[in-house]
Formats: C-alpha cells, sequence, structure tokens
C-alpha cells in the first residue's frame, strides 16, 4: 500500500539476556514458554501490520499482554529486537540519533497513560515544550501553545501546575503537548484508563471530535474493549505478545478468530457496535418498504423503524443510491440471535 | 520447644547475649591493663612490644590476644603518609614554567597540580571577598607586583555595606516577596551594626565558593553514577564511607596536599559536601517515573536538553534537598576549617571559645547562623521560582529590580561618600563598621553566664558530678572492660541474626579494621559517649514526636524547629553547653544530645505522618482508643522509618562527640585533633576517622538491613 504510514514487518521484542541470539536461533519460531525458561520475556512476537494515513489503529490487550512494547518498539523507546518497522517508507531501526530525534521532533507525538507532564512547568509551559526543544522562540512558542490551549478547552488555565488540575485536564494537556509540534503521527498509550468512567466518555468524545478536525494518523492503546470498538477504524487484539486478530470492529464482532477474541465479543451489545452496512444483504429485490436507511448508520439508531416495517427495507449509501437491503427478522437476530452458536 | 519455634530469632539474641557474657566474665583484665592517656607510639617503655614493616618501627603493649588484639594496622598510618610525602616530593618530577622567576623548576606531578588547583580557589576567593571587602589580590593575579608598585590608585575598593545589604534585600525581595527581604534586610543590618561585617563577609565568600562549586561536582557526579552502573559501583563505597567520615578527619591529609589557608578550606568543604549531593541526585534522578523519560524522549531531546530540561527539574525536590545539605555542611565546615586557618567568623568563634569568652562566641555564632538561614532559604526560594510569561509588563516593571539596584549602588557609594567627612575620626561608619567599633553585647552575656554560674553553681556542679560520677565513670568503665573477642562476637553474631552471612562478613572486617588498629580502647570510648548520646536523644526525640505528631500543627511546626536547628553549624552547639557547664564531658554529651535529638525527632514524625490514611481510619472505625491505634497500628508501621531516624542519630552523635574533642574528651576525636598539628599526622587523621566512620557503618548496616527486611515483610518497600 503506498500511503501506509508505519508497516511493521515481523517485530519481535524480546527481553533479557542474548535475546538477539535467542531470537536468532530460533529461526522465526518464537515460543514464550522456551523462552521463558531461558530467563527471556517474549514482549512482542511477530507483529506484521501496517496503518495507513488518516486510520486510527486501536491495540487492544490486557495488561501484560505486550501491546504498550509494541507502540514503544514502533516509536522506537525501545529497540525491537528483530524485525522491520517503517515510517513513512523510512527503515526507522536503521536511523541514527540525530534523524531519530528529528522524525520524534517533526513526525511523532505521544500520549501517556500516567499524563507525564513536567511537574515545574504550568500548562502553557508543558505545552510548549516540544516546540521549545525544537529551538522556536519563547513568544512563538508560547503563543502557538495558547491555541494548542484553547484547542483542548483550557483557556483560563493557562498559568496552572500540573498538581492543581484533575485528571481529566491533565490529559488534556498532554494531548495538547503531543499536538503541538503538529506531528502526522500520533501514538496513545491508554490515554484515559487512569481516569473516572464519566471523565473517559468525555474525553473519548473530545478525542473523536479532536480527530474529525485533524485526521491524524493514529496508533491508540487500550486495555478496554468497549473503547477500542467506539474508536477504531481497525483493532489489533493482542494476547502474549501475539496479534490474535487485527480487523475492523464489525469484523471482530462478528467473526472472531480465535476463542480469547470471541470472550471478548461476547458481552457487546452489536446494535452499538454493527453498522447498517455490516448486516444487510448485497442484494435487493423488488419488493421493499418504503422506508430507507444509510448504510452507514448505527443498528440501535434505526432498529425501531426497520422493526416496524413489514418488508425488507432499503439501504442507501451516501448518494442515495440503492445498495441493498435489510430484513426485519435479521435486525432481531442480530440483536438477539444466539450469542455463542453465531460464529 | 514450641517456644523456640515459635519465637526463634528471640532465641537467637538469647544465645549470642549468653556467650557474649559467658566470654566477658571468662576473659580477665590482665593486670598490666591500664588506659593509655598519651599515644601509645610516643611512649619509651620497656614494656612495649614492637614489630617492624616498611622498615618502619610499630610500639604497642601486647595483651593477650583475647584481651586486645595486637594493632596489626599500625603501619597503615604510617605508610599512608610516607606514600603521600612520597607522592608530593618525589614521584613524576617534571620540568614547570615559574611565572615569578621566569625560569623552568623541576617539580613533583601532584605537588604542581595541587599548586594549580590551590591559586584557582585563591583567586576566586579573592575575587569574591574583594568586591565585598577590597583588596589587591585580584588585579595582581590579572598583573603583577611591580604593576600594582607603580600605580598606587589599583585596588579593588569594596562595596561599602549598605550596597551589600540593598542587594542582598532586592535578591531576597525578586526571589521570594517581601517576607524573606525583610528578613535579608534585618540579617545584614544586624550584621554589620555588630560590627562583624568584616569576617561575615570572608565566611560569605568562603561559602559562595565552595557551595557552588559542591554542587556542580556533586550533580555532575550524581548524573554520571545514574547513567553508568560502573561509576556507581566505583563510588558508592567512598560515599558511604565519606557520609560517616567526621568532618575533623579529612582535614589533616588536606593540609599535606593543598597547605593552609581558605582554598584548603574550600577543597576540604567540597569534600565533605559533594557525597551528600551526589546520593540525593542519584535518589532523585531515580524517582523518576519512566514515562516521564518517554514524554521528554518523544518531545524530541537529545540527551542534553533530556537531562537539562527533563531530568534534573522532575528531581528538583531531592537535589533540592542536596542543596539544602550543601549550604549545611559549608557552614559548618567554615567554623572547623578555621583550625586550618580559613579566615572569617569561624576564626573568630573558635578563638573566643578558646578564651572562654562566650559572648563573643555567641555574637558569632548567631551571625553564622543567621547567614545559614539566609542562604538556605534563598536558594530554596529560587528553585522553585516561576516565570511569567502573560504579565504584559511595562519596561520599568521588567527592569525594577536591577533599577533599585542601581540606585541602591548610587546611593551607598553616595552615603560612603559623604560619611568620610563626617565621620572624621578614621572610622566611616556608613562604609564598614570595623570589628571593634560595632555595638557588641558581649559583656552582657558573659555576665550573665557569670550571673548563671553564680547563682546555679552549686545545683550544676551537683549534678555535673552526679552524671559523671554515677553514670558516666561506671557506663565508660563497662565498655573499657569489654574483651575485644567479645565485642567481636556480639556485634557479628547480631549481624548474623539479622542479615544473615553477608551481613556478619561486613560488620566482622569493619570492627576488625578498629580492632587491629592501635586505637581500640580510644574506640570504646567514642563508642560509649555516642551511645549515651544516642538513647537520651531517641528517648527525647521519640516521645517530643510522637507528642507533636497527635496534633498537625503542631507536628508541622516542629519539622520546622528541626529545620532551623539543623541549619546551624554543629560547632554553635558547644557554645551554649559550654556557657552552662564549663570544660567537661557534660558540656559534651548535652550537646550531643541536643544535635542528635534533631533527626530523631524528625524522623520520628515523618514515620507517623507516613501511615496510610486509610488504615488510620480501618482502626478508627474498628473502634481503637487513641492508645491502641498508636501502639497497634501507627508504631509497628512507622517504626522502619523511625529506626532510618536512629540511623541519622548515630551519625550525628558521633559527628558531635568527635567535634566534642575541642571542649576536651579523652576519646577518637582528641587524637584526631591531635594529628592536626602534627607535622606526620595525614596518615593517623585519616585512619581515625575510617575508625569513626566504620562504627558509624556497622550501626548503619546492621540497621539498614532490619529496615529493609521488615519493610519487605510489611509490604511498605
Amino acid at each position: 500500500m503506498s500511503d501506509s504510514i508505519i508497516k511493521c514487518e515481523g517485530v519481535y521484542k524480546i527481553f533479557g539476556e542474548n535475546a538477539e541470539k535467542m531470537l536468532e536461533e530460533a529461526n522465526g519460531n518464537v515460543d514464550a514458554k522456551t523462552f521463558q525458561d531461558k530467563g527471556c520475556i517474549v514482549g512482542v512476537n511477530n507483529a506484521s501490520f501496517e496503518v495507513s494515513k488518516g486510520e486510527m489503529l486501536v491495540v487492544m490487550g490486557l495488561s501484560g499482554s505486550g501491546k504498550s512494547t509494541l507502540l514503544r518498539c514502533i516509536s522506537r523507546l525501545t529497540d525491537a529486537t528483530g524485525g522491520k518497522i517503517f515510517i513513512e517508507g523510512q527503515d526507522l531501526l536503521q536511523l541514527n540519533n540525530n534523524e531519530l530525534i528529528d522524525l520524534r521532533r517533526n513526525k511523532m507525538g505521544m500520549v501517556f497513560q500516567s499524563f507525564a507532564l513536567l511537574p515545574h512547568k504550568t500548562v502553557v509551559e508543558n505545552i510548549a515544550f516540544p516546540l521549545q526543544i525544537k529551538g522556536i522562540k519563547t513568544e512563538d512558542s508560547i503563543s502557538k501553545a495558547m491555541d494548542m490551549v484553547k484547542l483542548v478547552g483550557l483557556d483560563g488555565r493557562e498559568n496552572y501546575f500540573p498538581r492543581e488540575l484533575s485528571g481529566g485536564q491533565q490529559q488534556r494537556v498532554g494531548i495538547a503537548r503531543s499536538l503541538a509540534v503538529e506531528p502526522d503521527i500520533w501514538f496513545l498509550d491508554e490515554p484515559f484508563s487512569a481516569l473516572d468512567p464519566l471523565i473517559r466518555k468525555e474525553m473519548q468524545d473530545e478525542f473523536l471530535r479532536l480527530q474529525e478536525k485533524l485526521q491524524k494518523t493514529i496508533m491508540f492503546i487500550t486495555h478496554d474493549f468497549d473503547e477500542a470498538l467506539k474508536l477504531a477504524d481497525r483493532i489489533a487484539i493482542m494476547k502474549d505478545g501475539i496479534i490474535e486478530q487485527l480487523d475492523t470492529p464489525a469484523n471482530i464482532v462478528l467473526n472472531p478468530a480465535t476463542e480469547y477474541v470471541r470472550k471478548f465479543t461476547e458481552e457487546v451489545p452489536r446494535e452499538k457496535v454493527l453498522l447498517i452496512e455490516d448486516v444487510m444483504d448485497a442484494t435487493t429485490n423488488n419488493n421493499l418498504s418504503d422506508l430507507k436507511v444509510s448504510k452507514d448508520e448505527i443498528i440501535e439508531n434505526v432498529a425501531e423503524k426497520i422493526l416496524t416495517q413489514e418488508k425488507t427495507v432499503a439501504v442507501i449509501d451516501s448518494n442515495n443510491q440503492i445498495v441493498g437491503s435489510i430484513n426485519p427478522s435479521k435486525i432481531i437476530n442480530t440483536v438477539f440471535g444466539g450469542r455463542k452458536n453465531n460464529s | 520447644m514450641e517456644l523456640i519455634k515459635k519465637y526463634p530469632k528471640l532465641f537467637q539474641w538469647l544465645f549470642l547475649l549468653i556467650v557474649f557474657f559467658a566470654l566477658c566474665f571468662a576473659i580477665d583484665v590482665p593486670e598490666t591493663y591500664k588506659f593509655i592517656r598519651g599515644q601509645a607510639e610516643f611512649i619509651k617503655d620497656p614494656n612495649q612490644s614492637s614489630y617492624v614493616l616498611f622498615g618502619k618501627e610499630v610500639r604497642y603493649y601486647a595483651f593477650d590476644v583475647f584481651w586486645r588484639l595486637p594493632p596489626l594496622l599500625g603501619w597503615l598510618p604510617i605508610w599512608i603518609n610516607d606514600s603521600l610525602f612520597f607522592l608530593m616530593n618525589e614521584w613524576m618530577p617534571m620540568e614547570f614554567w615559574n611565572e615569578d622567576t621566569q625560569e623552568f623548576k623541576t617539580r613533583p606531578l601532584v605537588l604542581q597540580i595541587t599548586r594549580n588547583v590551590t591559586s584557582f580557589m585563591t583567586f576566586l576567593i579573592d575575587l569574591i571577598r574583594e568586591i565585598l571587602l577590597g583588596g589587591l589580590n585580584t588585579i595582581v593575579a590579572f598583573s603583577s607586583w611591580d604593576w600594582i608598585d607603580a600605580n598606587p590608585w589599583a585596588e579593588l575598593p569594596g562595596l561599602p555595606w549598605t550596597i551589600v545589604a540593598a542587594g542582598a534585600t532586592i535578591l531576597a525581595y525578586k526571589l521570594n516577596g517581601k517576607g524573606l527581604a525583610l528578613f535579608a534586610a534585618l540579617v545584614m543590618i544586624y550584621i554589620s551594626i555588630f560590627g562583624q561585617w568584616k569576617p561575615s563577609m570572608q565566611t560569605l565568600s568562603f561559602i559562595l565558593v565552595a557551595a557552588p562549586l559542591s554542587f556542580v561536582f556533586g550533580l555532575s557526579l550524581g548524573i554520571a553514577a545514574f547513567r553508568s552502573k560502573r561509576v556507581e559501583k566505583a563510588l558508592y563505597p567512598i560515599l558511604l564511607v565519606m557520609q560517616t567520615m567526621p568532618q575533623y578527619a579529612v582535614l589533616v591529609p588536606a593540609i599535606v596536599l593543598f597547605g593552609v589557608g581558605d582554598h584548603a578550606a574550600v577543597i576540604i568543604t567540597m569534600v565533605v559536601a559533594v557525597p551528600p549531593m551526589i546520593l540525593l541526585t542519584l535518589l532523585g534522578l531515580r524517582g523518576i517515573p519512566p514515562e516521564v523519560i518517554e514524554a521528554g524522549r518523544m518531545s524530541g531531546c537529545n540527551n542534553w536538553q533530556l537531562m537539562i530540561k527533563v531530568l534534573i527539574p522532575t528531581a528538583r525536590r531531592d537535589i533540592l534537598i542536596g542543596v539544602n545539605q550543601v549550604i549545611m555542611v559549608c557552614f559548618s565546615m567554615a567554623v572547623i576549617s578555621a583550625f586550618i586557618g580559613a579566615k572569617g567568623l569561624g576564626f573568630n568563634l573558635l578563638l573566643a571559645l578558646n578564651q572562654l569568652n562566650i559572648g563573643l562566641a555567641l555574637e558569632a555564632g548567631l551571625c553564622i547562623s543567621l547567614i545559614a538561614i539566609l542562604l538556605d532559604k534563598m536558594s530554596l526560594a529560587w528553585a522553585n521560582k516561576q516565570i511569567d510569561y502573560f504579565g504584559n509588563l511595562t519596561f520599568f516593571q521588567r527592569h525594577k529590580n536591577t533599577f533599585f539596584f542601581t540606585v541602591a549602588i548610587v546611593l551607598g557609594i553616595l552615603f560612603a561618600y559623604l560619611g568620610s567627612f563626617y565621620f572624621k575620626e578614621g572610622y566611616n561608619y556608613l562604609f564598614e563598621v570595623p570589628h571593634n567599633k560595632g555595638i557588641s553585647t558581649a559583656d552582657f552575656w558573659n555576665k550573665g553566664v557569670d550571673w548563671i554560674f553564680d547563682t546555679f553553681f552549686v545545683y550544676i556542679k551537683a549534678f555535673n558530678t552526679w552524671l559523671i560520677v554515677d553514670v558516666l565513670q561506671p557506663m565508660r568503665a563497662l565498655y573499657l572492660r569489654m574483651p575485644a573477642v567479645a565485642t567481636l562476637v556480639l556485634v557479628v553474631g547480631a549481624g548474623y541474626i539479622i542479615g544473615g552471612i553477608r551481613s556478619a562478613l561486613v560488620v566482622c572486617g569493619l570492627t576488625l579494621f578498629i580492632a587491629l588498629s592501635p586505637w581500640w580502647d580510644r574506640a570504646l570510648v567514642t563508642t560509649y559517649m555516642a551511645t549515651f548520646g544516642v538513647i537520651i536523644s531517641c528517648i527525647i526525640g521519640f516521645t517530643v514526636g510522637t507528642l507533636c505528631f497527635q496534633n498537625k500543627n503542631s507536628a508541622s511546626f516542629m519539622l520546622g524547629v528541626c529545620d532551623i536547628f539543623q541549619t546551624f553549624p554543629s560547632f554553635v552547639y558547644l557554645i551554649p553547653v559550654m556557657m552552662l557547664f564549663g570544660i567537661t564531658d557534660t558540656s559534651v554529651l548535652i550537646a550531643v544530645i541536643v544535635y542528635a535529638t534533631i533527626p530523631a525527632t524528625r524522623y520520628t514524625i515523618e514515620g507517623l505522618r507516613s501511615v496510610p490514611t486509610a488504615l488510620h481510619d480501618a482502626a478508627t472505625m474498628s473502634g481503637v482508643t487513641k492508645f491502641q491505634r498508636l501502639f497497634k497500628i501507627e508504631f509497628p508501621l512507622a517504626f522502619p522509618h523511625m529506626m532510618l531516624g536512629l540511623n541519622q542519630t548515630i551519625v550525628f552523635a558521633l559527628f558531635m562527640v568527635i567535634i566534642g574533642a575541642f571542649i576536651g574528651t579523652e576519646d577518637l576525636g582528641q587524637y584526631i585533633l591531635k594529628a592536626l598539628s602534627d607535622k606526620k599526622g595525614a596518615g593517623i587523621g585519616l585512619t581515625l576517622g575510617i575508625c569513626v566512620a566504620f562504627i558509624g557503618l556497622i550501626f548503619d548496616n546492621l540497621i539498614r538491613t532490619w529496615v529493609d527486611q521488615r519493610k519487605k515483610h510489611l509490604g511498605i518497600s
């Protein structure tokens, strides 16, 4: 794919002494158990994927699944033990220190779970920090930082210290800081995990609003499956360093690749996740009702209307062209259908 | 048997004590044994044994090896001395250009290096001193004496005291507002009108060189240790010894290397002040959350930016404590280094104490303490300062401090100039109040002391006699009565019970070093004094700390008091006790107790405070009374931290015991003090210092090991 911004080919990260030697000997067949017996811990095991421009890839996994390690390999906060990583076609592992710094200063931004704000700097100083590191004049960097303060809705608090802010506000600063250099690639490492549920929901909405506006290429790490479903263009589910499945939310819910993935999908309210497009029949017939629904609607929003119809309902795209149909029984089947047998 | 299984440690301790006492009773005191008042190696006595090593004779009194070990390490001081002299006078002679005589001269490398360091330090001190007080040396450094002779006008005039005082006030205002400014002004005016200006500025110039240098060195070495495991491993043992080494002991080798005077004092101060700075820097850097470092990296910091803009500021809390320590040590050393010819308040203080002029000593001591507190607060304010980007200030507002300072300079010079007309009799009070012309309250204090002495003489004397005859002498005799082997068994056994074989070996090595040195008896006396001081300090400290903890305000107040007391240079504590108890062991011990109570109190309060609120609440909801909560919840949980306080208390007590040699004690400190005036004292001084450090380290090792285990057990590590 020509517009893939991030590309990983067989990335491994193994912790411990002699990790590289052991990886070589394993010959591409890494088994976590045998490695552990020899004192090595496998963080990421043969990860290959691409993220294209403007796409949001959410990496989901429980703690210890290697999702944060994967992110750190791609941001090169740690060096991958094996494999290749390309950022906009550049081989990341071949970059020297200065090139790497240059890349981070201009192309990358990152948000951290514990916010990682500098305690001795005020909100605006924290946000201006990456700019000042680049060597931008104090006045310019501060005025740019003030724009970011407004963007994340912290006006009036620019002179507060991080310790004077709530968790949600602190993370807004973290987000603003990571966006200050206008990066193309945005890494978010469990940005909302440390927040209260209500604040988390608010921040997620805010995040979607920002992304709509900014259209960054995003890798988003989370341990919350619902969050992944809500935000993702595609989801990668990780377990023990291995990517179990990488697909769109709908496909993951409808066709879990492994038993492990299926466990996550069991409790998911499908009507809130799936679009009409995901469940419609691509075929049409002439016996359609008058109601037309857009293929991009979430099932929940139109279910009631569809269920009042007796005939099959037409599905249209944004150009008002009929692209398929959906029978009310299909809705009932999707929402209430026996889940365990479904796959 | 049931009991033994239930409390294995208790029975191990019991067994150890039984063995110890059995040994004590089994080994008789040899008839020839007596406590040697002088130094054994200088006594010509046919009863002495001797051995020869490296061509040097070591003489000693031989006893049964169970009673006292022979001083097999007696050659160490001699050897250190010889090596030092060899280094300084013979090793690697090289040709060096001599500026004064305009010719090449052959000199040993080390001597040349130390001379260069010396002249650099002297230049720095002179520069600051002459800005404050006026003088010639700085200009000479850039030209020559001949040029000065030809141009008699060339001399740094020095600043009138009004300008320095105004400068300090404005700086304090800029840093922390009105309160600190007022304090700075009062301190400066006090110093001036009490005629302490010149010595104060001498001390200040010494500190303004020593403190920043120590800070920079400590910070750099701390960073180096943070970045390289190897550096840390190499530094760690040195740091450990230096932390417990009494400051006296470093003086002697420094004289050999750097001679006598302010520059040597600066170097010694650095030697003493850098270790805590390194440790605290390391501690601070280690404590930074990894995500902050990653955030710095992702912001595109290179290594330098990461260190300067992310790591150091994030670790600033611990680094600040380091700065605080550096300043404390500098002031402490400002007094102690008066022994090797540093000028200033310390010299006056020592002189006054020597003459038993308590009033004068009190004034000098107060000056040092006030300047110490002022600099401490200013450095703290400086580190916490923030910049306001949105102030939208006018030009005047932005530069008002510079402006006011300029005005102060002009006014100060004007006043000083006018003053030279007004004060005809030769002293210009608006330029500088001379030492003997200021207001002095010395007479008042001296009379006060006399009055106290006259009025309470009977009681003080009675207390003194009781303490010495009934408590101290018996305790001392008990310590000296311990056979060396019994002591060794006790210490090593304790090491084994607490920390297993590893601890036992470490402690055994440390004790053997002392036992095999020629000063085992003296070390016992030092230990006895320290023990007495520590016991009383802990009783007072733990009680006061616990009582103050009951109320939030009183706890904060007490911590504040501890802060202020800690800023006083250690020597100052000797003044009031000498006032009351004169020159006796009681004076030293009371100074020890006062000084060592500070950490005991502080750590008690901090320890009790560190008990989680949730536990506190849980206990309260279980319906405990205040006392039950204290004894069942708070004490057990706070105990590890309180034990760290005990550790500090021991170090503080040892320091003060050694400093107490100035009053006159018969312990290791006395020899260290003697070594100061001995041409070949470097080796002796250093070895003695190591002995004292090792006493501290024995306790340090035992307590730390125990605390670590206990914390792990309680799950609060």
